[in-house]
């Protein structure tokens, strides 16, 4: 079985839904023979012809818009916004149709449709290239927010957002496109949407978060266990709706929460999490829940990037000041 | 001088403003009188449905409720060309249309009247038609979308959109319009220019002598026609209709027009408009010049407009008690439809909001 990256995984399961499903299509900008410019959509084109991937006008309005006509009519396409940066002007046809059509029609007409897009920073990219924005669609009701953080997740968790009769919005971590291989079967499995994993099991704190930062948690914690300290990694991978059960359980277990995330501080998701913490597990809590973000800033330009990530250094310090704390 | 591109803009217009015809060559569908009696029936119709929508709205009955006086020939035009299999994606005051293609006086009064279930067009063909959208030109992207998947499926069917005068300013409907041109997709999207978008006057939203030339940048087959002579109207359409029904591409359309009432009712037209211009509109209206062409042509006379008149009166009144008579929805409703099954932790706060009612709050 081949080894593959976390962006090839992308690519293999939108050929697979594609062969399998003839209503499934991709559309974006330069997906067609170009294949993507992070080539997620690499061969695509050859195998299942122009219309099926189909280079779009430079627009991503007529991206978003588009799409939400193709959903109605019973296509399920899955649109590329060329990166994260690029998917503001898509906001008035996410928020106001594709998120809203089932319950403004009380179910009449619906859109099926996948809303991808490279996600985060850490590649050294040009200004507009590295947004971590997230956040901004965990607040719109109707969809899923869904992020992926290793080739074997990207895989299932794509199948199943193409295949969820609902629009969701699935952000790739472009740091972490290529940084690994790992064996990934295309049998067409997907995973489910309404469930955060549990990557590590651990009993003295929980390091909750999603993406790209994954890696970071996941290396925290090795860190830990080296100090004695045995933290649990929770991906949460399907941001909205949230499963917060399984979040609450690890911190009843712990009493220590980690919540680590690229989006600005404030008003990000993991503002989200920390206020349930505080409104359903406050008695479980050991400790006050931390927060590793990037800041209250842009992200800055490529030189300064990666003192604004969350780094393993910051993870495991906020870790080792919830166990000082008690 | 080497001209790199030249283009001119089509007006069409059968019937001037007193319903005299201006050219002989009327379009097959306009020598059937009977036909054009239905018409003219259904663009009354929807003028007293537009009546008692506004009283209704007056008499608190009804929310915020944008008007189509004035528009019936455009409305009814675009709706009376269009097959039933075809997509139509209006904005929000296209009833002339809508009514033609089954939505049901009702369905408005429950949409303006604030119920979801408005937009639950319950008959065929406007079941499969999309709802009204209040985003400017959004709509027209659904629109080109719908003719895409057409084109994808090989299926001979057509996407119609409909925007006004201020919606062509918008991105959407360029963007619509530009794909449709790229992709040779079956969409026509007609701009009901009504020289006003709330306060805007026409003249100050673009500086293209017509909206239609718009279409001439895409690549699209692109007229003008009086949208006031409902012949002008549908034979635009009918023709833009079997050109994008036989692979030849999309068109646009800018049916000229004149908003006579306020935006909505909660507008006051008076307050950026002078009372002459709206004298003026009134002179060219669409009802007055069928009216006096059907008269002539011995087919229409005062007798059969008091009694279709009646006619309608009765079916909006019906209309209006089945409105008034549809319960609230349940408050579960809120959240039925949010997904396509209530997400673990959305039942939560369903349930805690049905905790409420069972305690009477």
């Amino acid at each position: 079985m081949a080894q593959i990256t976390l962006i090839e995984a992308v690519t293999q399961a939108l050929a697979y839904e594609m062969a399998h499903d003839d209503s499934v299509m991709v559309l974006g900008e330069d997906v067609g023979l170009n294949g993507g410019v992070f080539r997620a959509t690499q061969g695509l084109q050859e195998k299942f012809g122009e219309l099926r991937v189909l280079d779009t006008p430079l627009d991503e309005t007529t991206i978003a818009g588009v799409t939400v006509g193709l959903a109605v009519q019973g296509m399920k396409p899955v649109a590329e916004a060329q990166f994260e940066g690029f998917i503001y002007p898509m906001m008035e046809q996410i928020a106001c149709h594709a998120a809203r059509m089932r319950n403004r029609t009380r179910g009449r007409l619906t859109v099926p449709a996948v809303f991808r897009a490279p996600w985060g920073g850490g590649i050294r990219a040009p200004e507009h290239h590295s947004e971590a924005n997230e956040h901004l669609f965990t607040n719109i009701p109707g969809l899923r927010v869904v992020m992926p953080s290793s080739p074997a997740r990207a895989y299932g968790l794509l199948l199943a957002a193409i295949r969820d009769p609902d629009p969701v919005m699935f952000f790739e971590p472009k740091r972490i496109y290529r940084q690994y291989k790992e064996e990934v079967p295309d049998d067409g499995e997907a995973l489910p949407l309404d469930v955060c994993f549990v990557l590590r099991d651990g009993t003295d704190v929980t390091l909750v978060t999603w993406g790209a930062q994954v890696k970071e948690a996941l290396e925290a914690a090795d860190e830990l266990a080296a100090q004695g300290i045995s933290a649990e990694v929770i991906d949460v991978a399907t941001l909205t709706p949230l499963d917060f059960d399984t979040i609450a359980e690890s911190v009843q277990k712990t009493g220590r929460c980690v919540i680590v995330h690229e989006a600005p501080k404030t008003a990000g998701f993991g503002a989200e999490i920390a206020a349930r913490l505080a409104e359903e597990c406050m008695y479980d809590l050991l400790a006050p829940v931390e927060r590793v973000t990037g800041f209250d800033t842009h992200i800055p330009l490529f030189r300064l990037e990666m003192k604004y990530m969350p780094s393993v250094e910051r993870v495991v310090d906020a870790a080792k000041r919830t166990l000082a704390a008690s | 001088m080497t001209i790199a591109a030249k283009f001119e803009i089509e007006y069409l217009q059968y019937l001037d403003a007193e319903g005299k015809q201006v050219r002989d060559d009327l379009p097959e569908f306009a020598k059937d009188l009977g036909h054009m009696v239905e018409l003219y029936k259904l663009m009354l119709s929807t003028r007293v449905f537009d009546a008692k929508s506004i009283a209704l709205q007056r008499t608190g009955k009804l929310g915020t409720y944008a008007s189509c006086l004035g528009h019936e020939a455009a409305h009814v035009g675009i709706g009376s060309a269009m097959r039933p299999e075809d997509v139509y994606a209006p904005s929000y005051r296209e009833y002339g249309a809508q009514l033609y293609r089954g939505v049901q006086p009702r369905e408005v009064y429950m949409y303006w009247g604030g119920d979801e279930r408005g937009n639950d067009y319950q008959k065929e063909p406007a079941r499969h038609d999309f709802a009204w959208s209040v985003p400017i030109a959004t709509q027209c992207l659904h629109a080109a979308g719908s003719a895409l998947a057409f084109k994808i499926r090989g299926e001979k069917r057509v996407a119609v959109c409909t925007i006004g005068d201020g919606g062509s300013s918008k991105g959407d409907f360029y963007g619509a319009i530009n794909i449709a041109g790229a992709q040779n997709l079956p969409l026509v999207a007609v701009i009901v220019n009504n020289q006003w978008a709330i306060s805007v006057p026409r003249k100050i939203q673009s500086g293209a002598p017509t909206l239609a030339q718009k279409g001439i940048a895409a690549g699209l087959f692109s007229i003008q026609v009086d949208g006031n002579d409902i012949i002008a109207v549908r034979k635009a359409m009918e023709d833009a209709l079997e050109r994008a029904r036989s692979g030849k591409g999309g068109s646009v359309i800018e049916a000229v027009t004149y908003r006579l009432g306020d935006h909505t009712t909660a507008d006051d037209a008076r307050r950026y408009r002078g009372e002459q211009e709206v004298k003026d509109g009134w002179e060219k209206e669409p009802m007055k010049r069928l009216r006096n062409w059907l008269v002539a042509k011995g087919v229409w006379d005062d007798a059969k407009e008091e009694a279709w008149k009646a006619e309608c009166d009765e079916w909006m009144d019906n209309e209006v008690n089945a409105y008034l008579e549809t319960k609230t929805q349940p408050v579960s409703a809120m959240f039925d439809y949010i997904f396509a099954e209530v997400p673990a932790d959305l039942a939560k706060q369903r349930d805690y909001v049905l905790s409420l009612e069972t305690k009477g709050h």
